[in-house]
């Protein structure tokens, strides 16, 4: 660029590098070995945008009364223009969400990208999964049906198992003594709030990878640039890709299985006087929800389940192990299935009564989730006999 | 198809359940096949039209339908005089009057569909403590709701199951929870009479009841599936045209 349109840019770019990121933007590169397992980055990207889309449009019908809310989704689902589509897209959305992320987590894990020196795209990652979490959980509670309500009540009567202040965490998250109208505002309030909390967590995730790059399934870092393609276009053409297939899965449940994913109690407006049989979250929060019941202490139960999640805070420390991929290392690649097997089992386990032999299967896998962590990936690290790693990308990718 | 594979699981799933529940849980529901199934169902209008007819005549006498308003009946293929005439047939309160009585009037089509208790309290005093649940949404807040509804219906019958102990004012029904149900059997052989040659069995009834529920849950069904395909197709090309560039880009990475 030249002349005065050159001095304008220059100009702006000196006070505010745009120029300079889009040029990076630009010419960023990737390794050029990335498996379709990377594309669920920007797929959760793509889902979270689709989320905060479809909720804008739904918020503007909504009304977070307690008297009001159920009929108001009614309203939507019945005489909103295309409301019907914009409800289920947001609510298939929610899990298609998490589908990618735990995917994402899942190809992190196996490859070990959590790894030096991505460790703080991996504690972001983690950020934004709790933040998703509250926000669906909040998302869930609004259509004010009997699961909403109910679950509602469970998880927020969790704080009160905090010791001495509990109780008054509970009232104070509640507005007064029970889930009711001042409860349902604040949610909503939050649940459109916390959307964009995530997505500065995104772009923060965002501009640490940038720093290092993508992590590559040999787990090899980048040498030379003869082990990178610009990201743009192999890469975005390549998401693309992914985001059809996305879409596929995500269409099929939007038009043919809306309601599949969600609970039928749900359509039954919220009544205090009346306890559904089961009280169960969202398929994603099973496992988690698993391991909750498996102690049982409340306190002690509350304590695990959050364990769970801020074990993986830890991870870079608690696997040891010099070779980050999962592909050279035999005996990890095995306890990695287990473990994403063992996930599987707590989340069928979260969704069966808490009786009989749920019990004790609930527990036995709450203990194996943590032997995962706390012992096999520590071992792993001293013992295991890793298979050659590759010199280069290059040379991987050349086989 | 897919829908079908979603069923069979599900039977299964509920078959080893009951099996390990004990003997007072309720049977899984019957299978039937409904036009409005998979991703080509569709409505069957006439079978709507037989299970308003039901409604009305029957269920209304205890069951609100508070989401369906008069005037959604044209979409199931009735005329505005024929609306007209039905929703004349209930009473509303209408605005206060000067002296700030309020008095009824007819409903209008514009209004929804009027309960037959002003509320709870009413309809529990009418009906030995038990609640006539809203059926504007049931067939979506029951799993597998059309066939489930259709197995209640059907499933009345005077000879117990030896297990089963029945509450005073409960008629047994092995397809409700607790095999028990407060609702007396609705539904008795030409009950209802139908216009056209159907008869007016306890199955067809049933199934055209059914038929009506499906739709007042969600009426924006039929729009729903015909937009998926084309939306189904789409993606389809989508990713198509997205696998082909991909591999053309990618061809000279060595």
């Amino acid at each position: 660029m030249s002349g005065k349109m050159g001095k304008i840019v220059e100009w702006i770019d000196y006070r505010l590098p745009i120029f300079s990121f889009l040029k990076h933007l630009g010419e960023y590169r990737t390794p050029k070995n990335l498996s379709y397992m990377w594309s669920f980055g920007s797929i959760a990207g793509i889902a979270l945008v689709i989320q905060i889309i479809t909720g804008l449009f739904l918020a503007m019908h909504y009304s977070p009364n307690a008297d009001k809310a159920f009929q108001s989704v009614e309203y939507i689902m019945r005489n909103v223009n295309y409301g019907w589509l914009i409800r289920y897209i947001h609510a298939v959305g929610a899990s298609m969400f998490f589908v990618a992320v735990y995917a994402h987590i899942a190809r992190g894990m196996y490859y070990g990208s959590y790894k030096s020196p991505r460790e703080m795209v991996w504690f972001m990652g983690i950020f934004i999964f709790l933040l998703m979490m509250a926000t669906a959980f909040m998302g869930y509670v609004l259509p004010w049906g009997q699961m909403s309500f109910w679950g509602a009540t469970v998880i927020t009567s969790l704080f009160s198992a905090i010791p001495v202040i509990g109780e008054t965490i509970v009232q104070w998250l509640w507005g007064g003594f029970a889930v009711g109208d001042a409860t349902l505002n604040r949610f909503f309030v939050l649940h459109y709030l916390f959307p964009f909390v995530i997505v500065a967590v995104v772009i923060i995730h965002i501009i640490a990878l940038h720093i290092h790059g993508s992590n590559n399934p040999t787990g090899v870092e980048v040498k030379t640039k003869k082990d990178t393609v610009p990201f743009h276009p192999y890469y975005t053409i390549k998401d693309f890709v992914g985001f059809g297939a996305f879409f596929l899965i995500f269409a099929y449940f939007v038009f043919y299985q809306p309601n599949y994913l969600g609970h039928p109690d749900n359509y039954i407006e919220a009544n205090p006087m009346v306890t559904p049989e089961h009280i169960v979250p969202e398929w994603y929060f099973l496992p988690f929800y698993a391991m909750l019941r498996a102690i049982p202490d409340k306190l002690g139960g509350v304590m695990t389940m959050l364990a769970s999640i801020l074990i993986l805070f830890l991870l870079p420390w608690l696997d040891s192990s010099k070779v980050k991929s999962g592909r050279y290392r035999p005996v990890f690649k095995v306890c990695f299935w287990i473990f994403i097997g063992n996930v599987m089992l707590l989340g069928y386990i979260g969704g069966k009564p808490p009786e009989g032999i749920y019990v004790i299967l609930g527990q036995f896998s709450t203990f194996y989730y943590f032997t995962h962590f706390l012992l096999i990936l520590p071992l792993l690290g001293k013992y295991e006999k890793t298979l050659e790693i590759p010199k280069s990308i290059s040379d991987d990718y050349a086989k | 198809m897919q829908n079908k594979i979603f069923k069979a699981i599900y039977v299964t799933i509920l078959a080893a359940v009951s099996n390990l529940a004990m003997a007072s849980s309720q049977l899984p529901p019957k299978q039937i096949e409904w036009s409005f199934d998979g991703i080509f169902g569709y409505f069957d209008k006439t079978a709507i039209q037989r299970g308003f007819k039901v409604y009305k005549e029957v269920c209304q006498t205890c069951h609100s339908l508070k989401y369906t308003s008069y005037l959604d009946l044209k979409k199931i293929g009735f005329s505005k005089d024929e609306i007209k005439a039905i929703a004349s047939e209930s009473q509303v309160d209408a605005a206060p009057n000067e002296e700030e009585v309020v008095k009824k009037r007819p409903a209008e089509i514009t209004d929804m569909f009027v309960p037959a208790y002003p509320n709870e309290q009413a309809a529990r005093s009418a009906n030995n403590g038990a609640l006539p649940p809203d059926l504007s949404l049931i067939v979506k807040a029951r799993p597998d709701g059309a066939n489930y509804l259709y197995s209640i219906l059907t499933g009345y019958s005077n000879h117990p199951h030896a297990n089963v102990v029945i509450d005073p004012g409960m008629y047994y029904n092995p397809y409700f929870a607790n095999q028990q149900i407060a609702m007396p059997p609705p539904l008795s052989q030409g009950l209802v009479t139908y216009d056209n040659n159907e008869s007016p069995s306890i199955e067809q009834m049933s199934k055209d009841l059914v038929h009506f529920l499906h739709w007042t849950a969600e009426p924006e069904m039929e729009a729903r599936k015909l937009m998926g395909i084309k939306v189904l197709l789409y993606l389809i090309a989508f990713t198509a045209i997205f696998y082909i560039a991909k591999k053309r880009i990618w061809k000279n990475v060595k």
